[in-house]
């Protein structure tokens, strides 16, 4: 006989659950008393149960894996809602494990009694309540698999105090994960066909590559697919780092801040192939121009997304690996010079924004500060990213050339998201370098993981892109709202200082000079630091195309920075 | 151009399966005419049916939203379907002695039945299609309507094809879900 307690942990390790990022608290007790018996589970104590879920979603999205987040019933429940809806709406694997109250005191408003199964109904791909022992296992192992399986996300169990308590026969020996069986290739002879043919005929068209190539580890089989039929790639946000930055046939980056050229050429594009991507209104810009003279062809796995935002000519559902080998084959080889060499023509008119070889004027701009940190770790390091400005400055100008080394908040825009993201990523890959990059804001709302760092010992290193403001809103009040700064101006604390105050290396940088010596000394660290990276103040994020604008309709970088980089040339 | 669409929902019969799918709609800004549940003859399978007023982009992805629930085993949309569609009315009609003949005769013009008579008020009850109902309604709306209520419409395809796989159980035992492996063997058996 085990406890339901007992049974959850043996079955997270049946799982092969390593790490677990939780906090205790009084239904959740029996779990943690548990605990003591299973020290193969690496338990991370959070400072706040949001930054368990986005640990866990750092976990996953860094490692591949199933992150796992763990909390008491009631106010440690809702606190993990925004890290639930975050995984929700970037598709990532993560089981939340929440306890309840007793099931007799179910429905009587108990102490810290919350009903998370209801609150989380909309931002889960399922949620279980258990209220016996027998199904502490049966619902764990439906919980992971539901995790991992199809289109990912995240699923959360709320166990009440008297399953964890109360005892049944379980065979621990007998238990193993259910096999992924959802998103095999639904092959449908005539969209295949149709498929082929519009690819083999086109003659601009453009691969739109996300977060699915990373999600179904398509890495390989979308460079070979792209290499063959000479096809350039443009990237999501989500699907930077799925294809090298390097490579001649990668575009960058889509969308409202996409380089220009990347967004002229889907506008004049005679086919769209969306790999793993959901047209995002972030990414399409208004949809009554998008493209207009494409054919579109969305590969994907989640039927719920063919038809949504984008009508589409061929839908291929399945996983994006699966049917990338079945097309491969079929690809008439062809170099599509014309359109290639046009598409490089376009690039010429990058040096608008271009901003991150301008010479040192004693202006320290967040371009040099990510382009540096790329240089100092060769593209190499998993980049853990929070939301706004330094967001899309990182997607600009850090080349990302590995898989799973831009960690993100996409959907939801999660500010307070890198920190605690980060150290999940950190614990799922030990050996990489994570660099967090994050705004003086964002930073501000989870910086008390900072504390869980210290007390887990871990080597991370921290850039703050320290502006002043709320950048990327003071930037829609400048461009929008007749610059009003209303509520966008931020006092900060010294950051350098209170890494110190955690017993961490804090630095500041607030020129140029100091940014490559800043960042060596955080590498050569052991144990996290902090760099506190004084920037331009009202810096903007260039191009930019207006919500609801056409995608083609950037508003670009204003000229006398251009003027500038002439005169001191 | 927005049209009203029937889908029959065959879901696994849990608690809280109907809030899933109520929520599902609420969401994503579906309006919903009506929504009927209830038992089936298969165990631990409950049938809805659902009217919504969506156009026919909208339709499949009604069909994969609700698929993404892991408690739906099977939709159909039967909105072109040839098939029998009926609402059941039980409505309590102000009938003092000199107007009831009257209100007596249209009950017969609609094949309604008497469920109930007082001294001042008929009750009766009606099944038939949407428009049927609506009929007896506005027959006997002049008397006076005192109460009313509709079921919602509930709807089988015409034909011998089972509108969901038969010979397919749900398994028993304590597990309080579907495992999803279940689901997609049960998916694919359309």
């Amino acid at each position: 006989m085990k406890t339901g307690a007992q049974i959850l942990w043996e079955c997270l390790i049946g799982e092969g659950v390593k790490h677990v990022f939780g906090y205790p608290g009084g239904a959740i007790l029996p779990a943690y008393d548990a605990l003591c018996g299973y020290p193969e589970i690496h338990h991370v104590l959070v400072r706040h149960e949001q930054g368990a879920t986005h640990m866990a979603d750092g976990y996953a999205r860094a490692g591949g894996g199933v992150g796992v987040a763990m909390a008491t019933s009631g106010p440690g429940a809702t606190n993990m809602v925004t890290g639930i809806a975050t995984a929700m709406m970037d598709s990532s694997p993560i089981v939340c494990i929440t306890g309840q109250v007793g099931s007799k005191f179910l429905g009587t408003d108990a102490f810290q009694e919350t009903d998370i199964t209801g609150i989380t109904l909309p931002i889960t791909k399922h949620n279980y309540l258990v209220k016996r022992s027998e199904d502490v296992a049966p619902t764990l192992r439906a919980a992971f698999h539901l995790a991992r399986s199809g289109r990912p996300g995240p699923v959360l169990v709320d166990i009440t105090k008297d399953a964890q308590q109360s005892s049944c026969e379980f065979d621990r020996s007998a238990y193993s994960p259910l096999p992924v069986t959802e998103g095999k290739y639904n092959f449908d002879r005539d969209q295949y066909a149709a498929a082929i043919e519009m690819i083999n005929t086109a003659e601009r068209p453009v691969i739109l590559a996300g977060h699915g190539v990373l999600l179904s580890n398509a890495m390989e089989e979308l460079r070979e697919f792209a290499e063959r039929a000479s096809i350039p790639i443009a990237m999501t946000l989500l699907g930077i780092g799925g294809f090298a930055a390097s490579h001649p046939l990668n575009l960058g980056m889509m969308g409202m801040h996409g380089e220009a050229w990347v967004n002229h050429a889907i506008q004049e594009a005679d086919l769209l192939l969306a790999f793993g991507m959901r047209f995002d209104d972030r990414v399409t810009g208004t949809l009554k121009t998008y493209a207009p003279r494409a054919k579109k062809i969305h590969v994907e796995i989640d039927p719920a997304e063919i038809n949504k935002n984008v009508r589409v000519d061929v839908a291929l559902l399945g996983d994006l690996r699966q049917v990338l080998t079945r097309l491969i084959p079929d690809l008439e080889r062809t170099d599509r010079q014309h359109w290639l060499h046009y598409i490089d023509e376009l690039k010429g008119d990058s040096a608008v924004r271009d901003i991150q070889n301008l010479p040192d004027s004693g202006h320290l701009y967040a371009a040099h500060v990510i382009h540096d940190l790329w240089r100092e770790t060769n593209g190499n390091s998993i980049i853990v990213t929070d939301v706004g400005q330094h967001q899309m400055w990182e997607a600009q100008y850090y080349k990302h050339e590995q898989p799973r080394s831009l960690i993100t908040s996409g959907g939801l825009g999660t500010m307070g998201f890198a920190l605690p993201a980060a150290i999940g990523a950190k614990f799922a890959r030990p050996d990489a370098e994570v660099w967090v990059v994050a705004g003086d804001g964002g930073f501000q709302m989870t910086m008390s993981e900072l504390a869980t760092a210290a007390q887990e010992e871990i080597d991370l290193n921290i850039a703050i892109i320290n502006n002043g403001y709320l950048g990327m809103v003071r930037q829609w009040q400048e461009f929008f709202y007749d610059r009003r700064y209303s509520a966008t101006p931020l006092l900060s604390p010294d950051f350098a200082k209170l890494a110190e105050a955690f017993g961490l290396l804090g630095m500041t940088a607030s020129s140029r000079e100091q940014v490559g010596p800043a960042i060596r000394e955080a590498r050569k660290r052991r144990g996290t630091a902090l760099i506190n990276f004084m920037v331009e103040q009202e810096d903007s994020v260039f191009p930019m195309v207006p919500s609801g604008a056409a995608l083609h309709q950037m508003i670009r970088r204003p000229s006398p920075l251009v003027e500038t980089a002439a005169s001191e040339a | 151009m927005s049209m009203v669409r029937t889908f029959i929902v065959h879901v696994a019969d849990h608690p809280g399966v109907l809030n899933r799918v109520s929520s599902l709609f609420r969401r994503r800004g579906y309006n919903i005419e009506s929504l009927t549940v209830g038992h089936t003859h298969l165990q631990e399978i409950s049938r809805m049916t659902v009217v919504l007023a969506i156009d026919a982009q909208g339709a499949p992805l009604v069909e994969a939203n609700l698929y993404k629930l892991p408690e739906v085993l099977h939709v159909q949309d039967i909105s072109s379907v040839p098939s029998l569609h009926r609402e059941l009315v039980i409505v309590k009609v102000a009938a003092s002695q000199e107007v009831r003949p009257e209100v007596m005769r249209v009950v017969e013009a609609f094949r309604a039945r008497v469920l109930e008579v007082s001294a001042e008020s008929l009750v009766i009850e009606a099944t038939g299609p949407e428009d049927a109902i609506d009929s007896l309604i506005e027959g006997v709306r002049p008397y006076g309507i005192l109460e009313m209520t509709r079921t919602g419409r509930v709807a089988m395809t015409r034909g011998s094809a089972p509108g969901f796989p038969l010979g397919i159980r749900p398994p028993k035992g304590t597990a309080p879900f579907w495992s999803s492996d279940q689901l997609s063997v049960l998916r694919n058996c359309s």
